[in-house]
């Protein structure tokens, strides 16, 4: 553990140092690597480490943005606005859980996934509060250059991934930690042995909601202005477990890597091939599946799907 | 009356929905694979009907027989060249793997077609046809009972046919199906390609009644989730009911609370479902 913290701290200094050398381009790339490692990190919660499909990210994303949003709109400051989206999110994971992990395997992929459209749709019907359809537009600070905008948001998205990291080392190792991988084994046998399986995955559903909540505040006011269909992009739950997947769900470092190696890809498609560039991420994405089975296997997701 | 029509309404798109579901709810039973794509194969199927009919003047109702056998082949090779490969994989890779395909060809879909809706108009119209106090377009009348004949159909495949037979054993044990000299991955390849099937020759029939847009996949998954779910997951006659039961669901949910909060029903009913009763309305799993 104090191996992975001394590299991590290395490695974190390093990004930090990133706008000394880099223009407002390098500066909006790295802030989208470090929000979707925050992503993929959060994901490892639930995913990774319960073993459960969950498909919630983009619900809990889209939340926040909408609620630091909404904060902000009505005069809350930044930083508190962001809290609030947290705390949105974390309450909303905790109900949210309590109702679904007693589902499995395909059943429990299938609810998670939805939440995002209802999300979506209650959000587009409620146009007084969030605008609806039109989108919310946030305010812009008056004195404010882009690159010191671009700068505060890549130190913003930085501290929330540094914070992320730390969670999830510090779950890993604890008993927390310990009992999620004991339910990702064998869930009957974890709760027959003791562990309170539904206090525990309660948890890491809410580790993993509370994260990408202040992940989509923070998105919200670094770009300024969200719509429904953007902040509840079921794409978002689907990245997330690729970069998982393609990093290795093993490792605490895989996430950030896999977000790193996933982006850099996406951004040379999406540079090169604009027309096809979800298809190329498609082919992408099937032959990881097919071709990887190392960084995919290690995962050993349940097996149960029938229920 | 007007309750009436409205229910009417909702039992002429339910019999759409369930021959949307049932090839869903089969390759999800069977193969124990959401199969994202099919959203996609129904969107194509579309497309197939338009071109044949506005380059060939083919009627939608005649193109079913022409999508029917291309999305079998399609289908069928798919699963065999591709899925059967993760076939035991976790439930996670195998929808990864469907969801990559589903975006490379919806992703082909709005190059080779672009995003603009295409709408097929039947010249001369087929009229409405007026039971007392309700009144149908014949059209739509004529797509659900061709889209309950289709499901009819597969289920009496199902049931009857020695294929079908193979497909039910499968699903029942796997192992004791191959050792009874079933070949697994041909019948699983057979299951995907049924299921392809369905979605392509629904595609013509949904093609008449709403217009066609790559873009429209996801909203038919998305149906073809709150069908399986509300029916029962993996039988045709829980797919059949599922649809209707969604159908006038929607229909009743939009005169209630307005036609923008009928996803918000319809997936909140799904969740509740899940949760309460997830054997489905019928109360029972299996394919029979």
């Amino acid at each position: 553990m104090r191996k992975s913290a001394l590299f991590a701290g290395v490695l974190f200094a390093l990004i930090a140092l990133l706008p000394l050398g880099a223009d407002a381009y390098w500066l909006r790339l790295g802030t989208t690597v470090l929000m979707y490692g925050v992503l993929a990190m959060a994901w490892n919660f639930i995913g990774g480490m319960a073993g459960y499909p969950s498909f919630a990210s983009a619900a809990f994303f889209g939340l926040g943005a909408y609620t630091g949003a909404v904060a902000q709109k009505l005069g809350v400051p930044m930083l508190l606005a962001w809290a609030s989206a947290g705390t949105m999110a974390l309450l909303f994971a905790a109900l949210l859980g309590l109702a679904l992990l007693r589902l499995r395997g395909h059943y429990f992929a299938i609810a998670s996934l939805v939440v995002a459209e209802v999300l979506r749709e209650l959000v587009n019907a409620s146009t007084d509060l969030t605008g609806g359809g039109m989108g919310l537009n946030l305010p812009v600070p008056k004195d404010a250059t882009i690159t010191s905008q671009a700068e505060f948001f890549f130190y913003s998205m930085l501290a929330l991934a540094v914070v992320t990291f730390a969670a999830m080392l510090a779950v890993k190792h604890s008993r927390l930690g310990f009992g999620l991988r004991c339910i990702q084994q064998n869930e009957s046998a974890a709760d027959m042995l003791g562990v309170n399986t539904t206090m525990y995955k309660v948890a890491a559903f809410v580790l993993s909601g509370v994260f990408v909540g202040v992940a989509g505040a923070i998105y919200a006011s670094w770009v300024h202005y969200i719509e429904p269909p953007d902040v509840f992009d079921v794409l978002y739950s689907i990245k997330a477990i690729v970069m998982v997947l393609l990093g290795g769900a093993g490792s605490v470092f895989g996430p950030l890597v896999g977000a790193a190696l996933f982006l850099s890809l996406e951004e040379l498609v999406w540079r090169n091939y604009l027309q096809v560039h979800t298809g190329v991420l498609g082919l992408m994405i099937v032959l990881l599946v097919l071709f990887m089975p190392k960084g995919v296997f290690s995962l050993r997701m349940r097996r149960k799907g029938r229920a | 009356m007007l309750t009436l029509q409205i229910l009417a309404n909702g039992l002429v798109l339910g019999g759409l929905y369930a021959c949307i579901a049932a090839g869903f709810s089969l390759v999800w039973g069977v193969l124990n694979v959401i199969n994202i794509l099919h959203g996609s194969f129904i969107v194509l199927g579309g497309y197939l009907a338009f071109f044949a009919y506005v380059k060939l003047g083919i009627h939608p109702f005649v193109s079913i027989l022409i999508a029917a056998p291309i999305f079998f082949v399609l289908g069928y090779a798919l699963q065999r060249a591709l899925i059967n490969r993760m076939i035991a994989a976790p439930v996670l890779l195998t929808l990864s793997l469907t969801f990559g395909l589903d975006l490379m060809l919806s992703n082909g879909m709005l190059y080779a077609f672009t995003a603009d809706f295409k709408k097929l108009t039947l010249d001369p119209p087929l009229g409405v046809v007026s039971l007392g106090s309700i009144v149908l377009p014949v059209d739509r009348l004529f797509a659900m009972l061709l889209a309950l004949a289709l499901t009819g159909l597969l289920y009496l495949v199902l049931s009857r046919s020695r294929i079908g037979r193979a497909i039910v054993a499968v699903r029942m044990d796997r192992e004791a199906a191959a050792l009874m000299g079933v070949n697994v991955k041909h019948i699983y390849a057979m299951t995907f390609g049924l299921g392809a099937l369905m979605a392509g020759a629904s595609g013509p029939l949904l093609a008449m009644i709403f217009p066609i847009s790559p873009l429209s996949g996801p909203v038919y998954l998305g149906k073809a989730f709150v069908i399986c779910v509300l029916g029962g997951l993996g039988s045709v006659p829980g797919a059949m009911i599922g649809g209707l039961a969604l159908g006038v669901v929607e229909s009743f949910g939009a005169l209630w609370f307005g036609p923008e909060h009928s996803v918000t029903l319809s997936f909140t009913l799904l969740i509740l479902m899940l949760l309460f009763r997830p054997t489905g309305l019928l109360g029972r799993t299996g394919y029979a």
